[in-house]
């Protein structure tokens, strides 16, 4: 997905991790993923480099899709659309 | 010709009998779970440790923490002061970091100093503590299994150790078969 695409995305859940380091997103991605539903996009928020490597594992290890990464002013927005485990 | 068929058939169904008896093997001897032997009683291992597990945990991995020797250190409560210990155990006791944020650094201590700066940088860069470590550990569901054998020898007593909600207390063997088990182990 281009950058453009991502952004129109309709995002059900904003998670800012902003605040935590490694690995903390990601414990937040995980615990805000169980309020969403099936098919629903989340988008991470995170000022941690390592969290753009760690969230499309994590997908790829849960079965969810990993859609691709915006880089913003100092932080990175990440996303998803969570799939049935 | 129809027994031809049935025999064919009958073989068939044997071998994929076979097949999902050890497939069902291999699942089982691989689980999503990473084990991890903590040894050391460095801040800086310990730390490693604990992100690395949570991070597992986070990602549904099912983590197993056994601490045995100078980790032991990590899992005391500084407020706890069990009684009726002998002269070595009180020694020892007495010489061992008493929790978490006792414990040296690896490298750089500088007689206390080096661990002042890293928890200082670790609140600048949004880390987690080490108290906080062990708190989200434990929502997590990180299992921490005590080695009995280092414990007795290093005269600790399961009433100086932290009130953690997935406590267990085992032997070397419980490593090994989790271990066997696991996709992964470490040992730290």
């Amino acid at each position: 997905m281009t950058n453009e695409e991502l952004k129109n995305l309709e995002v059900t859940k904003s998670v800012d991790a902003r605040g935590t380091a490694c690995p903390g997103p990601l414990l937040e991605a995980k615990k805000a993923l169980g309020t969403i539903e099936e098919g629903e996009i989340m988008e991470i928020l995170s000022a941690d480099e390592g969290t753009k490597v760690d969230i499309p594992k994590w997908c790829t290890k849960q079965g969810h899709d990993y859609l691709g990464t915006v880089e913003e002013n100092g932080y990175y927005k990440i996303y998803m659309r969570k799939n049935e485990i | 010709m129809q027994e031809e068929l049935l025999q064919q058939i009958n073989e068939l169904q044997e071998q994929v009998g076979k097949l999902k008896k050890k497939v069902s093997k291999i699942e089982n001897a691989r689980k999503d779970q990473l084990s991890m032997a903590v040894v050391s009683g460095d801040m800086d291992k310990v730390m490693a440790a604990m992100i690395m597990g949570i991070a597992a945990a986070a990602m549904d991995t099912k983590v197993k923490m056994f601490f045995s020797f100078w980790a032991l250190s990590a899992l005391r409560d500084k407020n706890k002061n069990p009684k009726g210990k002998d002269f070595i155990s009180k020694m020892f006791g007495i010489m061992l970091p008493k929790g978490k944020n006792q414990l040296k650094l690896s490298n750089m201590n500088m007689v206390g100093i080096g661990p002042m700066m890293i928890k200082y940088l670790m609140k600048k860069h949004n880390v987690l503590s080490l108290d906080e470590m062990f708190k989200t550990a434990g929502e997590l569901g990180i299992e921490i299994i005590v080695c009995e054998m280092s414990m007795g020898l290093m005269g600790f007593k399961k009433e100086e150790f932290i009130d953690y909600p997935h406590l267990s207390y085992a032997g070397a063997a419980t490593f090994v078969t989790d271990a066997g088990e696991s996709a992964a182990q470490l040992f730290i």
